[in-house]
């Protein structure tokens, strides 16, 4: 598969055409294609089986489109390391769309590694949206530090519904500052023999700082989810909230681990975990309208994973 | 031959019985109330036709247009042309009202949809794009539920309970819906224990201790309900000679 197909396959064929739009396109270990935009500083080394990237918005900048990531291999065995230092500096805001394609993967590999710091004001929302191939055949291990400086916002979701997972071991911490705001919802869908396991925190540690974890994960056949959410109060008035909801079906097996700690009696954290078989009434409801109960399954979890 | 022939049905629920030697016979295109107290097996007899978990265990015959619905799931049953609307109408967390609506006619356009709506008395611009969930009032979830079986023109709906959770105001577009059904050829069963509603059928049955007690036109029916049945004083159980 060319690297135009890597790009057809993410969908970014606009974004790539487009002399406005920032983006960074890796295959494995190769820039392929960027373009940097006025404010935005995108450094990227190839380094041995992957690309260290420094990632800067400068003070004071503003952009509106979605700048494109596209981090995919087009191998089908291969390691690649993304290692991302993003430095998103005061008063700022920039939203990024990270395609992480792996169409041919039967032993791959793709680890990221990234520390995050928003300044003070600034906003920034990541939205990765991973897709894989039928066979399984990747491990996928992101791990991300992220620090929110006072009054600033982030937000991100990760979403994996197209394809098989294979191995996922998702690692993200959060430590948010003086009424900043995080949320972070992850959107999984498991099938096969998928392991799905998935570790959060947040630490709320500035005063009025707020926070939300979102775990949506369907499994089915026999995939296994672990969901570990952790989520810290110590400033004056902080306030969470974690939410895990899971689907399994067939022989699949889900575990979810909400701890929930508050250590400023000012603070509030509320959680709410689901775990079970698609409910009985939503299927009979969409089988009465004659939908099969395959069927009913397959609109009763996208919805969920929407 | 009616479209609907229920026969000698007796059905327990937890060692209960609910339907006791229960006959009754629905005609093509007719909008029927099946009317009693609550407790009286109403909501079970629905259930018990529409095939739901729980509820298909019984002795006696359902016949749908001369064939028994015996052994068959909801979904063999809707393929013939019966659905259900719910009292309480399902959430169905992150899916939209459009694909919802869309779901029960395998994804047609969304003009249907749009239809389907105002005749409900919903605005489509409203609430096309949101989900079927607990950001929605009771009612509204009643209306969409109503939206979907209007959309699908089944030939057999049996909506129970249709004005639960409906304001005043939207009762009209409630009975605007069953008259659209009508009017589509669909027959229309509805469970009730309403005045307002029983007066929106053309026949009318009486159920009481699980079993049809009276029957016929809607002012027979409706009078001797709201004189004797409201409120029930004899807790559900017959009196013998109601029970002749």
């Amino acid at each position: 598969m060319s690297v135009e197909e890597l790009i057809k396959a993410a969908g970014i064929h606009a974004a790539v055409s487009d002399k406005n739009t920032g983006r960074l396109v890796i295959n494995r270990d190769k820039v392929v294609d960027s373009n940097v935009i006025p404010g935005l500083v995108i450094d990227a080394k190839e380094i041995k089986d992957g690309v260290d990237i420094n990632f800067i918005l400068k003070e004071n900048t503003i952009i509106e489109n979605p700048v494109h990531l596209c981090f995919g291999v087009t191998d089908k065995k291969a390691i690649q390391k993304i290692i991302m230092n993003v430095d998103i500096r005061k008063n700022s805001k920039i939203s990024l769309i990270a395609h992480c394609v792996f169409p041919n993967a039967v032993d791959v590999k793709h680890i990221m590694d990234a520390k995050v710091k928003i300044g003070k004001g600034s906003k920034y929302s990541y939205f990765e949206r991973h897709i894989h191939n039928e066979e399984g055949g990747i491990e996928v291990i992101p791990k991300a530090y992220i620090e929110l400086e006072e009054n600033s916002r982030f937000k991100t979701e990760f979403e994996l519904l197209k394809g098989r997972v294979g191995t996922i071991d998702i690692d993200y911490e959060i430590t948010c500052g003086k009424a900043s705001v995080m949320e972070m919802t992850t959107r999984i869908n498991g099938r096969g023999n998928d392991t799905i396991n998935i570790k959060e925190s947040g630490n709320l540690v500035g005063e009025r700082s707020r926070g939300v974890l979102t775990s949506k994960i369907a499994v089915r056949e026999s995939a296994k989810a672990n969901i570990f959410n952790r989520m810290i109060a110590t400033g004056d008035y902080a306030r969470g909230h974690v939410d895990c909801k899971e689907i399994i079906q067939d022989n699949a097996v889900a575990k979810a681990i909400p701890i929930v700690e508050v250590r400023n009696p000012k603070a509030h954290i509320t959680h709410e975990a689901s775990i079970g078989s698609v409910d009985s009434k939503q299927l009979q409801t969409l089988m009465s309208r004659g939908l099969s109960e395959d069927e009913s399954v397959e609109l009763i979890i996208s919805g969920l994973l929407s | 031959m009616g479209i609907l022939e229920v026969s000698n049905l007796n059905l327990s629920i937890n060692g209960s019985h609910i339907l006791n030697n229960l006959s009754v016979k629905f005609e093509k295109g007719l909008v029927y109330a099946v009317v009693g107290p609550n407790g009286t097996g109403k909501t079970t007899l629905g259930f018990a036709v529409m095939g739901i978990e729980g509820y298909k265990e019984y002795t006696g015959d359902i016949l749908y247009k001369g064939e028994s619905l015996a052994g068959m799931n909801i979904y063999e049953r809707a393929k013939r042309g019966i659905t259900l609307a719910w009292q309480e109408p399902a959430r169905f967390e992150g899916l939209t009202v459009e694909n919802f609506i869309k779901s029960s006619i395998k994804n047609k356009g969304r003009d249907i949809v749009e239809d389907a709506l105002e005749k409900v008395g919903m605005n489509p611009d409203e609430y096309i794009f949101r989900a079927v969930d607990k950001g929605l009032s009771g009612g509204e979830r009643k209306k969409i539920e109503l939206a979907s079986i209007l959309a699908m023109k089944p030939e057999l709906a049996i909506l129970d309970e249709p004005d639960s959770g409906i304001d005043v105001a939207s009762l009209q577009n409630i009975f605007s819906a069953i008259e659209f059904l009508k009017s589509n050829g669909s027959t229309v069963i509805l469970i009730t224990h309403s005045l307002e509603v029983l007066k929106r059928a053309e026949y009318a049955f009486l159920l009481c201790h699980g079993t049809i007690i009276a029957e016929g036109s809607v002012n027979k029916i409706s009078k001797y309900f709201g004189g004797k049945c409201i409120p029930c004083d004899h807790k559900n159980i017959p009196e013998e000679k109601v029970m002749k």
